[in-house]
């Protein structure tokens, strides 16, 4: 952190007081926040990377925002926290970053803390009658036995606003009116990619609101991880996004290891790299096979699919699983590359380059496709950098959002490839850019698999893990953006808060802008290039 | 595969001498072979996956393994035209109600096999507070596939099992059993998106 910026910060605010400790952080307090943020938000600081709600025991509820500066890729960690533990109240940041407006839901879903001037404070992930904010410290699980009730959907949301006493009043903020058409998709849809919800008010055929309503796959991972030691949340991470559970992993262990400060050695970094982009690959043929599948080309779908197998057999050759690897270990990874690993992914890739040419001839080209995705769901590069929805669909509306570009880990400094950006950000280039990424993976992975440097695989660790105190954030591009990893620790074996910046929270906040005077029809196409998967959204 | 390939022979004997207890009809008897050979190769699942087993659900579907070779293809996305519904994935307690209601629009004869870690037990997230510890709790599981995820071949060995099961049940007999008039009015009474059930009150004033 440069000490310029904080002296600006500092000046704008004399009461902010600068921590050391891991990363570092401003502390902020609460009613002088909204002003700070808003000057931050002017001073060009456009992307609210991670918003992480936090229950800090006696010191009270607050929240650590992690904000970045796309022009010049200035970072800054800020907190505000408010002593309040019966009603908490924070000002909300939704007015300066999108991005707020759905995690802010989820801090008040997770922690009851009550955004003022947020226009739907409704909980995001459990259902409404939930007893309890699940990760207070003092939460108890026995409060919510299993409900079979079915649940009911409100038609409207409570908002609070502050009034010039101080105090705050409760007003209701209408979603749909009564005589509007509302149609249910989800959450068993299979074009939803799992178990998202929509409910979409329509005008004819075309779109005019859409309610996102998340959780059905909420696993609690964040609450399940403060009870379990380092190595043990390792395991969970590959469950999030399984279409990147080696990358969700790299970033875990990456986050563990910047707190230790140890450095895994070359060989490691490598392996890492390739099983990243072997990832990708799978992952990005896997979004292929199933957007062809969503738009009816069902043929497509088993091409997709019976490249994909290659990949997975690589994959399960050295690491024993094919879809959820298990490999990173905290200073290594978890066994050393099969004899043949090097010699299989070079004739991967030396299969794969045609099969491409033959998904453009088949597909991309296919006249239904073009009409259906040309032109359909176009998301704005600010409207991208506000929601934070980074990945495919970030850089298909012209941002280089790109993690691995932006802040380089294990060997990406070392690689020469491209980054894929596209200008339109409609459906077509959301596609196009997987696609093209698809042949970048393939270039970085030819660079590195005959260079990889002998060493050793695995660090020698301390049996019991402990990171210094502080907060930490380390973060990775996922398959579908960037995925991040943040953990404030108080010195023990467990961490005391681990958050995952999701990559597909983001995405599915952005769905409403993009599909709003979109057909409903489109809406499949749109959900199918934003690539997101579910159990990472709700986690 | 061969008969004894499979590792629960006992259990399938025991069901079918439970199930020709009272002695079969030669007629009827014949008939149900026919239309238990038929059906049994002809399961169509629903299309219903919550998180990583449904991906290896479509990997079962897809080129390499193909659950075509076995009568599996016609995935069906709604529950009234499909015969068993495969529960791939966590099962939360926002979902259940849904997976049960999802359930209960399935036509008889109906099947459920639970795929995988999370759905036989709660898997790695059993210890979370919003996790179901095994849909057996609200479903009732015919086939259990266990795996974190189950291998695909390990899913074809479950269908598998799923289609001895159902080769060796009565077709005339109590698979096919039409429900009462009480049975149908209780159930309607039961249906819980009623307005007067106590669970469903609008709780948000209540848990300020």
């Amino acid at each position: 952190m440069n000490s310029n910026l904080i002296d600006k910060i500092t000046a704008w605010e004399p009461r902010a007081v600068w921590t050391e400790g891991g990363d570092g952080m401003f502390t902020v307090p609460a009613d002088g926040f909204h002003d700070l943020a808003g000057r931050l938000r002017a001073d060009g600081f456009d992307f609210l990377r991670s918003l992480t709600g936090m229950d800090w025991g006696e010191a009270g509820f607050g929240v650590v925002y992690h904000l970045e500066a796309t022009a010049t890729g200035e970072n800054v960690v800020l907190r505000t926290l408010t002593e309040e533990r019966g009603h908490p109240v924070l000002p909300s940041v939704c007015d300066l970053w999108k991005a707020a407006e759905l995690n802010e839901r989820e801090v008040f879903d997770y922690f009851g803390i009550r955004f003022l001037n947020h226009p739907d404070m409704r909980r995001l992930f459990l259902r409404d009658d939930w007893v309890g904010y699940p990760l207070r410290k003092e939460y108890d699980p026995e409060q919510n036995p299993l409900r079979m009730s079915n649940e009911v959907s409100k038609d409207s949301s409570p908002t609070y606003e502050l009034q010039p006493d101080g105090s705050y009043i409760r007003k209701r903020n209408v979603l749909f009116e009564e005589d509007e058409y509302v149609i249910n998709v989800g959450p068993q849809h299979p074009a939803t990619h799992g178990v998202l919800r929509f409910r979409v008010s329509l005008e004819g055929e075309i779109i005019k609101k859409l309610d996102v309503h998340c959780g059905y796959i909420h696993r609690g991972i964040e609450k399940m991880c403060e009870e379990l030691t380092y190595p043990q949340t390792l395991a969970l991470t590959d469950r999030l996004d399984y279409l990147g559970a080696a990358q969700n992993r790299h970033a875990l262990c990456m986050c563990i290891e910047k707190g230790l400060g140890v450095e895994v050695s070359e060989r490691v970094q490598y392996i890492r790299t390739i099983m990243d982009e072997l990832q990708r690959i799978d992952s990005h043929l896997l979004f292929f096979a199933c957007l062809c599948m969503d738009m009816g080309a069902l043929t497509a779908f088993f091409y997709g699919f019976r490249d994909r197998e290659k990949v997975l057999d690589i994959l399960e050759q050295t690491t024993g699983g094919r879809l959820i690897q298990t490999y990173n270990t905290i200073g290594g990874v978890q066994a050393d590359i099969h004899p043949d690993f090097v010699r299989k992914t070079r004739e991967f890739i030396a299969y794969m380059r045609p099969r491409l040419r033959e998904y453009h001839e088949v597909f991309t080209g296919n006249v239904i496709a073009q009409e259906r995705l040309k032109g359909t769901g176009v998301l704005t590069r600010a409207d991208a950098v506000s929601f934070g929805a980074t990945g495919g669909t970030g850089r298909a509306s012209g941002w280089a959002c790109d993690v691995r570009k932006r802040h380089p880990y294990a060997v990406y400094d070392k690689v020469d490839f491209e980054e894929v950006l596209f200008s339109e950000g409609d459906c077509f280039a959301r596609y196009m850019v997987r696609m093209r990424e698809i042949e970048q993976s393939m270039n970085i992975i030819e660079q590195l698999i005959d260079n990889i440097p002998e060493g050793e695989y695995q660090l020698k660790m301390k049996p019991v893990i402990r990171i210094p105190e502080g907060s930490y954030y380390a973060a990775v591009e996922g398959s579908r953006g960037e995925f991040g990893v943040f953990i404030e620790s108080r010195g023990d074996k467990f961490p005391y808060r681990m958050k995952f910046r999701s990559t597909g929270l983001p995405l599915v906040s952005c769905l409403e802008t993009i599909a709003r005077g979109t057909k409903i029809a489109d809406l499949i196409a749109i959900g199918g290039t934003l690539d997101y998967v579910v159990p990472d959204i709700d986690r | 595969m061969k008969y004894e390939d499979f590792n629960d022979n006992e259990y399938i004997e025991r069901m079918a001498a439970e199930l020709r207890e009272g002695g079969a009809n030669v007629l009827v008897g014949c008939l149900d072979e026919l239309i238990e050979w038929g059906r049994s190769n002809s399961l169509w699942p629903l299309t219903f996956a919550t998180s990583c087993c449904g991906i290896e659900f479509m990997a079962v579907g897809a080129a390499r393994y193909d659950f075509a070779r076995f009568g599996f293809e016609v995935a069906r996305a709604s529950p009234r035209q499909a015969d068993f519904i495969m529960v791939a994935g966590t099962i939360t307690h926002k979902m259940a109600p849904v997976l049960k209601r999802l359930y209960d629009q399935m036509a008889d004869p109906k099947y459920v096999i639970a795929v995988g870690g999370c759905a036989i037990s709660g898997g790695p997230f059993k210890r979370s507070y919003h996790v179901v510890d095994g849909v057996d709790k609200i479903l009732p599981v015919d086939v259990y596939i266990p795996g974190c995820p189950p291998r695909p071949e390990a899913m074809l060995y479950g269908l598998m099992q799923l289609q001895r099961k159902v080769k060796v049940q009565k077709f005339f007999g109590g698979v096919n059993r039409q429900m009462g008039r009480e049975e149908y009015e209780e159930l309607l009474r039961r249906d819980l998106t009623a307005e007067g059930n106590d669970l469903n009150v609008e709780g948000e004033e209540k848990h300020e």
